[in-house]
């Protein structure tokens, strides 16, 4: 196994049973397979590990059930920055501040790309609660942020309209 | 080689901004070549970033981050002259890692 940053020996039943998980999933044999050996992602706030699960989710709904396993609220002390208009789906930038305290996750979701979930970002105590980065978008979406403040989510989202996408060809 | 990171951490006070660009293709296994077939998916999974000896930051990304990814965060603790490490991981196991000074 080349991974060798997150394969660890007691993990091999979690892995399989994910890889046949993602199996059942369809279209994502070569994914699960690529990705190999990855601890639940439930297990990612101990020990950071790319949460696979999450990623290959389809939906708004399981993603954010497969990454933090909770429903999110709306809050307008999460602030969200988008253009309107990306005349080029495949790099839109995307900047999330938030007030709120104790924040430990900033993720990204765009609902109408193949896989939701674009990015998660881990912040360790100290880290800021911002973030800024670029993102592809298959099509006109909406673009949400979720933020985990103090165990609870809290979202915003905006429409950003793309006139060429970025995810297919 | 040179290294695929980009990286450019200045404190402000207590504070340190850090913009990082990787060079990376960032494939999503959606895009065909010029012969029609499928790019399959070449993407980065993990970033992490550590300044004295202390995880700051972690990225978990997905194919929909965007070729050549841009970053940029800040986090307190960190002074002038420190080192800051970054370190990225894709899903192929290919990884590369920097070390840099914050100005």
């Amino acid at each position: 196994m080349s991974r060798a940053v997150s394969s660890v020996s007691g993990e091999v039943s979690a892995g399989r049973r994910l890889v046949l998980h993602a199996l059942g999933l369809g279209g994502m044999a070569a994914l699960a397979v690529a990705a190999g050996l990855v601890p639940p992602a439930r297990a990612a706030e101990e020990a950071p590990a790319w949460p696979k699960n999450a990623f290959a989710q389809k939906d708004q709904a399981h993603a954010l059930d497969a990454l933090y396993g909770k429903t999110l609220e709306a809050s307008d002390k999460v602030s969200l920055d988008v253009p309107e208009i990306a005349e080029n789906g495949a790099v839109v930038p995307v900047s999330v501040t938030t007030s709120l305290p104790n924040v430990t996750s900033i993720s990204v979701l765009i609902p109408e790309n193949p896989y939701t979930l674009a990015a998660s970002y881990r912040l360790p105590e100290g880290t800021e609660p911002s973030v800024s980065c670029r993102l592809k978008m298959a099509k006109t979406s909406d673009v949400v942020v979720v933020v985990e403040s103090a165990g609870k989510l809290y979202g915003a989202k905006k429409q950003v309209k793309v006139t060429l996408g970025g995810c297919g060809g | 080689m040179p290294s695929t990171i980009r990286v450019r951490a200045v404190a402000h006070g207590e504070s340190t901004e850090v913009q990082s660009l990787i060079q990376h293709p960032m494939d999503s296994g959606f895009v065909k070549d010029k012969e029609g077939k499928l790019i399959p998916p070449h993407y980065i999974e993990v970033v992490s970033f550590e300044c004295n000896g202390k995880t700051v930051f972690t990225a978990f990304w997905g194919p929909a981050v965007s070729k050549d990814p841009y970053l940029k965060f800040s986090f307190k603790g960190g002074r002038k002259g420190d080192e800051l490490k970054i370190s990225w991981t894709d899903n192929e196991g290919k990884s590369d890692s920097i070390a840099a000074k914050i100005l």
